[in-house]
């Protein structure tokens, strides 16, 4: 596997299958158990390089949270593979066929792939530091000292040096999305995805931030950003990739998808932000 | 005053009882808080056979009356040549019975923990053992400190069915005494003050711990 590439996805498909069982008393009734399909990727392929910023955009129910979930395997694969760092992630090919790894080796991929989530998730019975310095002595099994020499600084880079001690419910929104930012920036990832990080924050703290997220690009982490903020997308990706049901439907360098897009979903997501491309 | 006088005059015959109820009661309560978060696992595992297993034992432990359970298991199990000493029996029939109680409390409790901290844990690094123990876990006991004090409390109380398999407890004991002295109102109402007196400052416990969780986080 070449090794400037850091997450390979090939063929991706996910179906989520919901039942409905009737009650013993609806059984008897006649009545079936309700199974539901919902065919979310639809084989989807991506190559993220590395140092490189993809931002993926898709209106809501396209799929994008999906992707970056199946990236590090938070959800089974229904079809394809995915790659990070060469190494097929959740799974093991035995004679060509798929069989899942243990959740101990899954659990060792995982720590190439730092996640953001829409919501923060932060542990709510730590502090800003705990959270940053829990996955380090519990999964990187480093010294109390050592884990607080890491957590520390990667909380000043993300402006929260004078918030060590705040529990999660004496933070703002946006601090509290900048505490996860540093919580999977200090495990020292290989790409860093983020979904939606700044869907669930009031307007006046989405700034602070996308500034993170920006100054971390500019580091040079590789990264993958789903989000419906255009003007960033633009400004900070190398790739932009528009999903539309369960695919990809276009992709490509900002300058290229923002002023000359090609595909109609496409030109209705820039028009309906505000971001029509000349006539 | 005579009345008050001859109820006090009980207490120091009652007291000698009061180490075996707290030797029941600790004893049911550890046995219960084990196996009840084995039993709240289980039912929420992937394995359908932990889970059906776990249903049952739930259903037949809150569907059949605990003094029905402590009089089988010292009154039926010898039939089948186990013989269990009073105390031990008391422990095994409360513990057994309260920790399909305590793995409502303990089920709900993780529930109530949001799954997105899971998986931010997953997501990390954790197995999905260690996020339940490391993360998960820890935030449910402080939910579930509340409920498992008035359980305890409880079974504070319910050690008192035990007089009936032959345990010397403090209702044993004013049964006892009763049948000597006959002064019956006497004797049950310094048993139902000694019950309260054990039981009060439990409560009161429960509710600092109650109130000390939720200042914190
Ligand atoms: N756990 C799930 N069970 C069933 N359907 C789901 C589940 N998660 C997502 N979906 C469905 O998959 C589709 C894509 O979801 P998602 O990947 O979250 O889209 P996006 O992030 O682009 O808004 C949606 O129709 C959603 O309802
Ligand atoms: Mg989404």
């Amino acid at each position: 596997m070449v090794d400037n590439i850091v997450i390979e996805v090939k063929d991706l498909h996910k179906t989520f299958v919901s039942e409905v069982k009737p009650s013993w008393w609806g059984r008897l009734r006649g009545h079936k158990k309700e199974i539901t399909r919902v065919e979310v990727l639809k084989g989807v392929n991506l190559t993220v390089a590395r140092g490189a910023t993809v931002a993926i955009i898709g209106s809501s129910g396209s799929g994008k949270s999906t992707l970056l979930r199946c990236m590090n395997k938070l959800e089974t694969l229904d079809g394809g593979r995915i790659f990070v760092n060469g190494h097929l992630i959740g799974y093991e090919e035995r004679d060509g066929e798929l069989v899942a790894e243990k959740a101990s080796i899954t659990a060792k991929k995982r720590t190439d792939l730092g996640m953001v989530f829409q919501h923060f998730n932060l542990f709510a019975n730590k502090t800003a530091l705990g959270n940053v310095m829990a996955p380090l002595r519990d999964v990187k099994k480093l010294s109390t000292q050592a884990a607080q020499d890491i957590a520390i600084p990667n909380l000043e880079k993300v402006g929260l040096g004078d918030k060590l001690h705040n529990y999660p419910s004496k933070l703002s929104g946006g601090q509290k999305q900048r505490v996860a930012i540093a919580r999977a920036l200090a495990m020292s990832p290989s790409v860093m995805l983020f979904d939606e990080p700044t869907s669930a924050l009031d307007p006046e703290l989405v700034g602070e931030v996308l500034a993170v997220i920006q100054q971390i690009a500019l580091a040079g982490t590789t990264m993958v950003i789903v989000t419906h903020e255009m003007q960033f997308a633009r400004d900070i990706a190398d790739e932009i990739v528009v999903m539309d049901q369960g695919k990809i439907v276009e992709q490509g360098p900002p300058d290229v998808i923002f002023l000359n897009p090609q595909h109609a979903k496409t030109k209705a997501l820039l028009s309906r932000s505000g971001m029509n491309p000349p006539a | 005053m005579d009345f008050i006088e001859r109820t006090l005059a009980v207490f120091p015959a009652l007291l000698g009882a009061t180490p075996v109820v707290l030797q029941l009661a600790l004893g049911a309560m550890a046995l219960a808080l084990s196996l009840g978060l084995l039993i709240a696992l289980a039912r929420i595992s992937s394995f359908r056979v932990l889970r059906g297993i776990a249903v049952v034992y739930l259903e037949v432990m809150r569907g059949t009356p605990l003094l029905v359970q402590l009089v089988y298991i010292f009154f039926v199990l010898p039939s089948i040549g186990i013989n269990i000493e009073p105390v031990l029996a008391g422990i095994l029939g409360l513990g057994l019975n309260y920790a399909a109680y305590l793995s409502e409390v303990f089920r709900s409790a993780i529930l109530s923990v949001e799954s997105g901290q899971g998986e931010a844990a997953l997501s990390l690094g954790y197995t999905p053992t260690k996020a339940l123990w490391r993360i998960v876990l820890p935030q449910s006991f402080v939910v579930a400190l509340g409920p498992i004090g008035n359980y305890f409390i409880a079974v504070v109380k319910d050690t008192a069915l035990t007089s009936v398999i032959a345990v010397t407890e403090i209702l044993k004991t004013a049964n006892i005494l009763n049948s000597q002295t006959f002064q019956t109102t006497e004797i049950y109402t310094a048993a139902a003050l000694l019950y309260l007196i054990i039981s009060l400052p439990l409560s009161r416990i429960v509710v600092l711990l109650e109130r000390k969780a939720r200042t914190r986080g």
